[in-house]
């Protein structure tokens, strides 16, 4: 599929997957026998991005802000309401029949919850093999030996090939979701909140093996998470989103010590630190009210029905997602250079050991 | 002002006892905020519904020799029509979830209201405006036409506030909130915790803190409880234990998350191995199979290990022992991350 012209965003020659001005709404309708659109819940309201070969993108945000849809119309469990989703040069957005099954074949995904996302009638050696059957990659005992193989590379013991997944913990079930996922070695995986089910005690074990494949597999993560600690941890380059749009894209260290956008700041601020002394000078930016109706979203910015430095004009203009700095610091906010003055005191950023 | 001494709770399945909580004595003072931490199958909300006595028995079973006094009174075996009047009144207690917490068919006044005529005897007229009172102390604008509203009318955030509402509602001396911000997103939890904290400042209510996040425990409570496995791993006031953590578990947990306010390690410690079979304890410390300290005596449950004033470890090993450390780091524990040693060394 050829590109359009004029769509090339910063470094797009090295990047695998590019998503570009992506709207999927979900339609609200009335009537019984003559369906009529009434409006829509604007979930993913425009939005690009790109990740590079190789490398992690950190998605984060909170409930409703379009996150985890992002991820299901780029294995296209949705089908997007326009925008182009280009892995190297094929849309998925548009793809369908063989196209699309050649793309999926790329792209895979884990689940937040391993105790739905693996169906309870198959063994461990059935989930695993599952794609590969669909796909076609080989004999049935070439695939039972890749089986085996997959579980020793996720740290599961090959006798478990013919248990039931209810007989498995959180992670040992992750374990197997993972192991499925690269079972026919995608190169684009999408982790939708992979740890936020799981103990704090098992997290870790669970990212270190992301982190694991990732090196040794060159697999490119879209990592789709609430939790802004896990996503520091994993992902060089980070975007915020927000009801359906993205208010910040960031390398790392960047978004940290010098967020630009009122809303990063805010989510920054409310993550609890296990230091009761940094706990106790801490300064937090208590956000006002609650999320606003994807259905009815705010006029100019989204975000100025919560933001503590909102001024007139953010009620009417839509600030544009634009470099700030110089080095690809994108953040969507009329005013990102006075985003500093709320947090210097006391919070993550005033620590200084970033 | 609540002590709860050798609490031992079982739960009868068919394939044996699991082993909810198993001698774990504790206590709350007056004014005080206690947080217990512990992660899934620890026992933590198991204490917290036996204080409350709402475990339903059987399949629970609270074993002979518990004890749990509140202001003078053996909750255990009272009555369950003296319970009540303990029960909301006295101590009062917030849940994970909101949204299965509150009566869906049951208008928020409804709900309010209910506690003040049953704990307080306020008359219908009194306890309305109370209840809109109590709406606004915990920050839910236009309280009064809220009243009227159902329990799906609200946002997660704004059905915790209810909850918390309710909970107040008869001014109780103890409220125990077991895991209160879990559904929640972090702004958003940023607001409740903010509430709770400001209720305890103003109303003197003691709070216990139940949760699985350090972090959160880390800026609400006075003193923690680390639980695992049913049994108490380590107490300590908070300042202490963060800076001076002596559990393996204790100090798995603070080295497993990543932190925000430290340098990015290259690989995440893990605690190596899955949770706890309860079903199945094994003999002396529930943790050894995990932990990287490990030693022979271990096979038997180890003693109380007194510290400093109320810091308690239960382990045989002194995990400050540049011995004992080598020994763990050839299994691959790494010592306290950067900060904590720079933490270490301010303090």
């Amino acid at each position: 599929m050829e590109k359009p012209a004029g769509t090339a965003t910063v470094n797009a020659t090295d990047a695998l997957m590019r998503v570009e001005d992506l709207v999927m709404h979900f339609p609200i309708t009335q009537g019984i026998l003559v369906q009529r659109q009434v409006g829509a819940i604007k979930a993913v309201d425009g939005v690009s991005l790109s990740v590079k070969r190789g490398q992690t993108l950190g998605l984060v945000g909170e409930s409703g802000s379009g996150k985890s849809t992002i991820g299901r119309c780029i294995v296209r469990l949705y089908k997007p309401t326009s925008g182009h989703i280009y892995l190297d040069n094929d849309d998925l957005a548009v793809a369908q029949g063989t196209q699309l099954r050649e793309v999926r074949r790329r792209v895979q995904m884990i689940f937040q919850d391993p105790y739905a996302s693996l169906n309870p009638r198959f063994t461990v050696g059935g989930l695993i093999a599952e794609p590969m059957q669909i796909h076609k990659t080989g004999s049935k005992a070439e695939i039972r030996e890749r089986v085996e193989q997959l579980l020793d590379r996720v740290g599961m013991n090959r006798r478990f090939i013919d248990r039931y997944p209810h007989e498995f913990s959180g992670g040992q079930r992750q374990r197997l979701a993972i192991a499925r996922a690269i079972a026919i070695e995608p190169e684009f995986i999408i982790a939708d909140e992979p740890v936020s089910a799981l103990d704090v005690s098992i997290r870790a074990q669970i990212l270190n093996l992301m982190q694991r494949l990732q090196d040794q597999m060159g697999l490119t993560y879209l990592f789709v998470s609430h939790d802004l600690s896990v996503v520091r941890h994993v992902a060089p380059r980070i975007a915020v989103m927000y009801l359906g749009k993205i208010m910040e894209v960031s390398d790392r260290d960047e978004i940290y010590s010098n967020p630009l956008h009122p809303y990063s700041s805010a989510l920054l601020s409310a993550v609890p630190i296990a230091n009761p002394r940094v706990e106790k000078q801490r300064k937090r930016i208590i956000l006002k009210g609650d999320l606003p109706s994807p259905i009815h979203i705010p006029p100019g910015c989204r975000f100025h029905t919560r933001c503590p430095i909102a001024q007139d004009i953010c009620r009417q203009v839509e600030p544009p997602l634009e470099d700030k700095t110089g080095s690809n610091h994108l953040a969507a906010c009329h005013f990102s250079d006075r985003v500093g003055s709320l947090t210097k005191a006391g919070s993550v950023q005033g620590l200084g050991t970033l | 002002m609540l002590e709860v001494k050798d609490l031992k709770v079982y739960f009868r399945t068919r394939e044996g006892n699991v082993h909810a909580v198993d001698g774990v004595s504790f206590h709350v003072d007056e004014g005080e905020s206690l947080g217990i931490v512990g992660e899934s199958g620890s026992g933590k909300s198991v204490t917290s519904l036996s204080i409350m006595r709402l475990l339903q028995i059987p399949p629970a079973q609270i074993m002979d020799g518990s004890s749990i006094v509140f202001q003078d009174a053996e909750l255990v075996d009272m009555e369950e029509s003296e319970m009540r009047k303990i029960r909301g009144r006295q101590i009062a207690m917030i849940f994970q979830d909101p949204m299965t917490s509150l009566n869906p068919v049951l208008t928020v006044e409804r709900q309010l209201i209910e506690p003040l005529q049953l704990h307080l005897g306020l008359s219908r007229g009194e306890a309305h405006n109370r209840a809109r009172e109590l709406l606004e102390a915990v920050g839910i604008p236009d309280a009064e036409r809220r009243l009227r509203s159902y329990p799906h009318q609200f946002s997660g955030g704004m059905r915790q506030r209810v909850m918390i509402a309710i909970a107040i509602a008869a001014n109780p001396k103890l409220l125990i909130a077991d895991e209160p911000t879990t559904a929640l997103d972090v702004t958003v939890q940023a607001q409740i915790l903010e509430l709770i904290n400001r209720l305890r400042r103003d109303l003197g209510t003691s709070v216990m803190l139940i949760t699985h996040d350090l972090g959160v425990v880390a800026g609400m409570t006075d003193r923690i409880i680390v639980m695992y496995a049913g049994k108490i791993a380590e107490t300590a006031s908070t300042d202490e234990l963060f800076a001076n953590p002596r559990h393996p578990y204790t100090l798995g947990l603070l080295s497993a998350v990543p932190r925000l306010d430290e340098e990015r390690p290259t690989e995440l410690q893990t605690i190596p191995g899955s949770p706890p079979d309860q079903l199945h304890p094994i003999e002396g410390c529930p943790f050894q199979p995990r932990c990287p300290f490990v030693l022979p005596q271990c096979k038997q449950y180890p003693p109380a290990r007194k510290i400093a004033g109320n810091h308690v470890a239960y382990c045989w090993v002194d995990v400050t022992d540049p011995e004992e450390q080598k020994r763990a780091m050839q299994r691959g524990f790494i010592p306290l991350t950067e900060i904590g040693r720079s933490y270490l060394a301010q303090s």
